[in-house]
């Protein structure tokens, strides 16, 4: 339930992780695998789609589907990149989370007020945020120099990083502490390296934005399942008359989890320009809106599960940007996973479980000997795949709210 | 739930004829007269805001409003509003198939594109008689777009996956397969540079020319698919039952409608029309497949289309000469210093509007009809 409850099957998954990948990258040589370079690529990928995947998170809690994530994204984009242009960096970020708001609110009023359909909403969220951004471009970024009808200047100040001093060796004052992670991962032990590489990939040149975005998932978690107000939120989404009868004013709460969830996606958008990137150009999002989606639904519609579906695509994305050829590392790495899943299952006397294990075995070592590279264009639409083929096989074990995407007039309960 | 479904099952049946034997004969007069005073009110609000948008960051409304209006007496300008309202008659009328029996199909993005590469590649193979090769190549594109569209109608009936979550989840995924089997197997390597293709088709399986180059024949497929979307939703036993699967799933389930099966059916229908989306491209202008030449984003554009026609095919085609002519204008607009986005955002805030207003209308209504019948039992009562 609460965070300190599932930490014993975190760890697991972290163990089993680490000490996986230890093998694949001692089997291979694939040494990207666990680089620091990667894992620091990999958090930087994450970190939009983790916000994205909270957005939906925070809306579908309050009952209210979001399929206008990617809309409020855009909105964020752009904000963030004129506000970073103008006033610096952390004032961008504001004007992110304001333009996601405004997403939001358009479509707080649509389902809410006026009770229209949610999809139709977000969908239409989706285009007008599209096409009006295109129209602001046109009045605010034609002309200045570099800018366009779909960039914005480039913002001369970036967001600070920093490193961890000892363990990345971050400065303290005028002193530069050693840089022992980084020390280990030179070394290359097995599993000792691995951790290495992965502890200073999270620990060195990080973003304070995405130390930001971090925090937010135990404070969301902390929010919606220990504060009053968060049960009156989520208790809108699962039995909004129940909780109209205790007295929650069901249209405020959603109202709010809107306003909020607007809020997230527009901060995502303002990542992906401000410090992923240092302007505003048109399609940044690419779909993050969505993949946002994807990791809610099979992330269970809980933070820690956003995170770990953030974190799946934020890796597969970020080793195909450093290291493209260790891609056929990871068919490896799911044959070894899939064959500890098989021994559970033996373990278990579950002969289905065993059986399907088995079969992902031996498709992957197939693929792991037969493939040389993975082509980008297929790639790309792994985490797209990947939902389609959760929802289809453990769509039982997934618990939506009750009541998200219906839409709830005050007093209908009678 | 499950109560008031089983309780309410007789007057839900009989309810459910009634209002699809009245809704079929265009209702009572007052009714639509009703839903077209609400749009023209929606459209009126929506300029409205437009306007205020427009003044807001600093340009003229009435410059903008003016230039569009003598744009319309320009026959060009009309020839391209057709033109351009032709994949809109499509896109709009696959969404309304999905939509007549509550499915949301978001993935006519996907499933025209992978129809028109598909479609592209099999035309450039053969070679056949003039009019046989247009009819293979329409059939060949209807056939791909349903098959796409097929995948979300299985995955909803065998493994209750949302249309609208594998619909979104499809059109990415068609976007890289489509980038697949473009750059390894169907590209014309004879063409260098920026504008790559699939081969282009053959003269027998090119659409002719209506006007001097301005629109091809595929708008007149556009109008008959219009056409034939009205007799197979209004008036065959397919159509019937769609639509009692859209007003009352419960309902309709008990007459011994089979909900898989329609769904299943109602996602090829609309993918096959989706296929077409692209072909007055495909077949009539470029004569090939290419990613910067065939046109993108009218799967999306076909789902306002649909909600501002309200479903009906008159409403569509309507709907989509208009959103054909405000698209017409952009270039005259960014002549007269308005920034010609402003029509697309135009757009988005009609359909908005639309349904907004159709919804609170909607509710009007019901309420009106409630008080009605309350009168009415009040009084039985009272006698």
């Amino acid at each position: 339930m609460n965070l300190l409850q599932r930490m014993p099957r975190i760890v697991t998954i972290m163990v089993v992780f680490v000490v996986t990948m230890s093998v694949v990258r001692s089997w291979t040589g694939f040494d990207d695998l666990t680089s620091s370079g990667t894992i620091g690529a990999t958090l930087r990928l994450t970190v939009p789609i983790l916000l994205a995947g909270l957005a939906g998170l925070w809306a579908e809690r309050a009952g209210i589907l979001n399929i206008g994530i990617e809309g409020m994204m855009i909105l964020g984009t752009w904000f963030g990149a004129f506000g970073a242009w103008k006033f610096g960096p952390w004032i961008g970020l504001l004007f992110a989370i304001g333009g996601g708001m405004i997403g939001g609110g358009i479509h707080a009023i649509s389902t809410i007020r006026f009770g229209i359909d949610q999809v139709i909403s977000g969908v239409v969220i989706n285009l007008l945020a599209f096409f009006g951004v295109r129209y602001l471009s046109e009045l605010a970024f034609v002309g200045q120099p570099q800018g366009g009808i779909s960039q914005s200047p480039p913002q001369s100040s970036p967001i600070g990083r920093f490193d961890v001093p000892f363990l990345s060796g971050g400065r303290i004052g005028g002193w530069t502490s050693p840089d022992i992670l980084g020390n280990l991962e030179e070394r290359g032990w097995f599993i000792v390296g691995d951790v290495a590489g992965i502890a200073r990939g999270l620990t060195n040149g990080v973003s304070w934005a995405s130390l930001i975005a971090i925090v937010l998932v135990p404070l969301s978690a902390w929010i919606l399942w220990r504060t009053t107000f968060g049960l009156r939120l989520r208790s809108s989404g699962e039995s909004p008359e129940s909780a109209e009868s205790l007295g929650v004013n069901v249209i405020r709460v959603r109202y709010q989890g809107l306003l909020i969830s607007g809020a997230f996606a527009g901060l995502g958008g303002g990542f992906l320009a401000i410090v992923s990137s240092s302007y505003y150009r048109q399609g940044q999002t690419a779909g993050r809106g969505f993949i946002g989606l994807a990791t809610m639904i099979f992330g269970n519609w809980r933070p820690t599960g956003v995170l770990g579906g953030a974190a799946v695509f934020g890796y597969s994305e970020g080793l195909k940007l450093v290291a493209g050829n260790s891609i056929t590392g990871l068919f490896l790495f799911i044959a070894i996973v899939a064959a500890l899943a098989a021994v559970m299952g033996l373990v278990r006397v579950s002969m289905r479980r065993t059986l399907a294990a088995v079969a992902v075995v031996a498709v992957a070592m197939l693929a792991y000997l037969t493939v040389d590279e993975v082509p980008e264009s297929l790639t790309q639409s792994l985490p797209y795949v990947i939902t389609l083929v959760v929802l289809g096989t453990a769509s039982q074990r997934l618990r939506p709210p009750a009541r998200a995407g219906i839409p709830y007039r005050p007093g209908s309960a009678h | 739930m499950t109560d008031t479904a089983t309780t309410e099952r007789p007057t839900g049946l009989s309810g459910l004829l009634s209002r699809i034997t009245t809704g079929s004969n265009a209702g009572s007069l007052r009714t639509s007269l009703t839903t077209v005073a609400s749009s023209l009110a929606a459209v009126a609000i929506a300029l409205s805001i437009c306007a205020v948008l427009l003044l807001v960051t600093g340009k003229s409304p009435v410059d903008a409003y003016s230039t569009i209006l003598e744009t319309a007496g320009d026959s060009n300008k009309l020839l391209e509003m057709l033109r351009r309202s032709t994949p809109l008659i499509f896109s709009a009328t696959a969404v309304a198939v999905g939509f007549k029996m509550n499915l949301f199909n978001i993935g006519v993005e996907g499933q025209y594109l992978f129809a028109a590469l598909i479609a592209a590649e099999a035309g450039s193979r053969v070679s056949l008689p003039a009019v046989a090769h247009i009819v293979f190549i329409l059939l060949v594109a209807m056939a791909a777009g349903a098959l796409w569209a097929s995948i979300s109608g299985i995955l909803k009936v065998y493994r209750n996956i949302h249309e609208v979550i594998s619909t979104i989840m499809l059109n990415y995924i068609a976007l890289s397969v489509i980038q697949w089997l473009f750059e390894n197997f169907f590209r014309d390597d004879t063409v260098e540079g920026l504008n790559v293709k699939t081969t282009i088709i053959a003269e027998s399986g090119q659409m002719p020319d209506l006007v001097d180059g301005r629109l091809n024949a595929m708008f007149l497929v556009a109008l008959a698919t219009a056409g034939a979307f009205w007799v197979l939703v209004y008036r065959s036993r397919f159509g019937f039952r769609l639509r009692a699967s859209g007003y009352n799933p419960n309902a309709a389930e008990v007459a011994g409608i089979g909900a898989r099966r329609m769904v299943i059916a109602a996602m090829l229908i609309s993918g096959a029309i989706a296929g077409l989306v692209a072909m007055y491209s495909v077949v009539g202008e470029t004569y090939a497949y290419g990613p910067s030449a065939t046109p993108t984003q009218f799967g999306f554009a076909g789902i306002t289309v649909a909600l501002l026609g309200r479903n009906h095919p008159i409403g569509i085609v309507i709907a989509a000469l208009l959103f054909g002519f405000l698209d017409s204008t952009s270039a005259v607009l960014q002549l007269a210093d308005v920034p010609n986005s402003i029509v697309k955002v135009m757009q988005s805030i009609i359909v908005l509007a639309v349904v907004v207003v159709n919804e609170a209308t909607i509710r009007r209504l019901n309420a009106r009809t409630a008080e009605q019948m309350r009168a009415q039992t009040d009084s039985g009562e009272a006698s």
